[in-house]
């Protein structure tokens, strides 16, 4: 592991640290239970972070929770806006995911296509 | 219903992160000498008594009582003891799980690899909170992967900070 590298990383992230933990706006949640992870949950989420990471939206959390019970829409993603409804995402795919975060949690118009 | 091993691994330790495990420990080994694949997955989660541990195996306990852990146990069972490997679980209550899968690399019906890089990195950012210690020791790779280390290192920065994120995957691609 490059400790230099690993250290500028530190050095720069650590001015907005507190600013994350203060209060994330945005919380994308994907549903990692086995029918979940067995649709491809896993590359739902993968993109999300990338995507996420990418912009370098620091104000959004991408995280995860266990089976949300409607095995046959997964994957599935929710989105926790402030002061907003939850969205519910099904059938998700990392193409989607990939719009969701562009129009919805960037430009504020949840994909009301992809709603369940 | 799984498609390959990488999604076992993500399933198996998704199970020890609601058990509340802090630190998780994922061994993926392949024997040259026997063609022999392991996975080894121990967590420090509140762990099962012997009478839980047995009944999570079974397929058809679960629909019944609404238990928290799904049908992911018996289905990693299922591909290892399918396709020539051995199955194990290990509980003590209050101390933790390990669970021990090995595959027989040579039989027909064994699910391939997987990308076991893209599981080990939504395991780690989507789980800021647990230190993975990873191990991947197959067809002549060596890589370990411990993030205790790397969070002493970063210092209160998350592992889920965007620019931690984009190293991460660096670090991944070019190691794994």
């Amino acid at each position: 592991m490059n400790l230099e590298e690993l250290k500028r990383i530190r050095e720069k992230a650590q001015k907005d640290v507190e600013l994350r933990q203060k209060q994330s706006r945005v919380r994308i949640v994907v549903g990692m239970g086995t029918s979940g992870i067995a649709a491809g949950a896993r590359d739902v989420l993968k993109t999300l972070v990338e995507e996420v990471g990418k912009r370098n939206l620091a104000d959004v959390v991408v995280t995860q929770t266990g089976e949300k019970g409607l095995a046959s829409q997964e994957p599935m993603v929710e989105v926790f806006e402030e002061d907003k409804p939850a969205v519910v995402y099904g059938n998700m795919s990392p193409e989607k995911a990939k719009r969701v975060v562009v129009e919805h949690v960037v430009n504020g118009h949840p994909v009301s296509e992809f709603a369940i | 219903m799984m498609e390959d091993i990488a999604s076992h691994i993500m399933d198996i330790v998704m199970n020890s992160v609601t058990a509340g495990a802090e630190h998780i420990r994922i061994a993926v080994e392949k024997d040259p000498q026997t063609a022999m694949l392991s996975l080894t997955i121990t967590d420090d989660g509140v762990g099962m008594d012997p009478d839980t541990a047995q009944k999570v195996q079974d397929p058809f306990f679960s629909t019944k009582t609404g238990r928290k852990v799904g049908l992911g146990i018996p289905l990693l069972k299922g591909t290892a003891e399918t396709t020539g490997g051995t199955f194990e679980l290990c509980s003590t209550k209050g101390e933790g799980t390990t669970i021990r899968a090995t595959f027989d690399c040579r039989h027909p019906d064994l699910p391939p690899l997987g990308n076991i890089r893209d599981t080990f990195f939504v395991l780690i950012v989507s789980h800021p909170d647990v230190d993975f210690d990873l191990h991947y020791v197959v067809d002549g790779k060596d890589f370990r992967l411990d993030t205790g280390e790397l969070k002493r290192e970063l210092d209160g920065v998350p592992v889920n900070h965007p620019e931690v994120v984009g190293f991460l995957s660096k670090y991944l691609d070019e190691h794994l």
